[in-house]
């Protein structure tokens, strides 16, 4: 997935109305009427956040006559996992770093019990 | 186990892990310079500390030095105390972007603390960079790292 791509899926995700959309549609496909009911908008209105989903490849509509259902391609959020997972691998390893500098704190702790002076400010 | 998430309203990546130590070792992993520069990584990349001052209203700069070059980042320690730390980070490779970033470590009880991290940046393309920054250099680092652990007795 190109970036160009990633950043016109977070930006389709990022408006409340195209999220209800999507969260809608994850339950069932629907008309362009069906979606459009809830909101107090016009058609061209609704029509216009489609179009912002649809170019980011987030739904779908299937060819052929009207009235064509909208449908979640549920493809370009697998993706968007995708590249999650990869930066959460990232913070993981960083952090089982962390986990080793940690265990080995324990010792200097238990040293300056005898009063000697500490070097990070940790109460023990 | 490591969560992350990128929220969909604003340019935010969360992170929450949970590690075995007090919020106050945890704090001091994160504002002592010797022991920052041991873990901050990436994995292959020594770290040096250029300047440091870890208080509310100090600064910090490292450096994290490959065979490649160096990569610096800088930032403002905006205020830090036992439960938190808010901080500004740059990339100097791209000294327009800066992250406000604010660190949480909330006490579990019996020794151990949950961090949470959230980083805010001012776009979603700038959001979508840090998460392709991830997914470069991610895969390959990790792995040997927790090799290395596992061969050392760490693990």
């Amino acid at each position: 997935m190109s970036v160009d791509t990633l950043s016109k899926v977070f930006a389709a995700l990022a408006d409340p109305t195209r999220r209800d959309m999507v969260a809608r549609l994850s339950a069932a496909d629907a008309t362009v009427n069906q979606l459009a009911e809830p909101y107090e908008m016009s058609l061209q209105a609704v029509y216009k956040h489609l179009r912002v989903l649809e170019d980011a490849g987030v739904v779908s509509r299937a060819a052929g006559p009207q009235p064509r259902p909208v449908r979640l391609e549920t493809g370009a959020l697998d993706r968007i996992d995708e590249w999650i997972e990869r930066y959460r691998s990232r913070a993981e390893e960083r952090y089982q770093r962390l986990d080793r500098v940690l265990a080995e704190m324990d010792e200097p702790v238990a040293h300056r019990r005898d009063g000697g002076p500490s070097s990070g400010g940790e109460p023990s | 186990m490591t969560r992350v998430e990128a929220d969909p309203a604003v340019p935010v990546i969360r992170i929450t892990r949970d590690f075995r130590a007090t919020p106050a070792r945890l704090l001091r992993a994160h504002t002592d310079p010797g022991l920052f520069a041991r873990w901050i990584g990436p994995e292959r990349m020594r770290t040096r500390i250029d300047h440091w001052d870890a208080r509310s209203g100090g600064s910090f700069r490292f450096v994290s030095v490959a065979e490649d070059g160096e990569h610096a980042f800088r930032g403002c320690f905006h205020e830090i105390r036992a439960d938190r730390i808010v901080q500004t980070f740059t990339y100097e490779a791209n000294p327009d972007g800066v992250a406000l970033q604010t660190l949480r470590f909330d006490d579990l009880g019996d020794g151990r603390t949950r961090l949470r991290t959230q980083s805010l940046v001012d776009s979603f393309e700038a959001r979508d960079a840090a998460l392709r920054s991830g997914m470069r250099a991610g895969l390959d680092d990790g792995y040997t790292k927790l090799e290395r652990m596992l061969t050392d007795g760490t693990v």
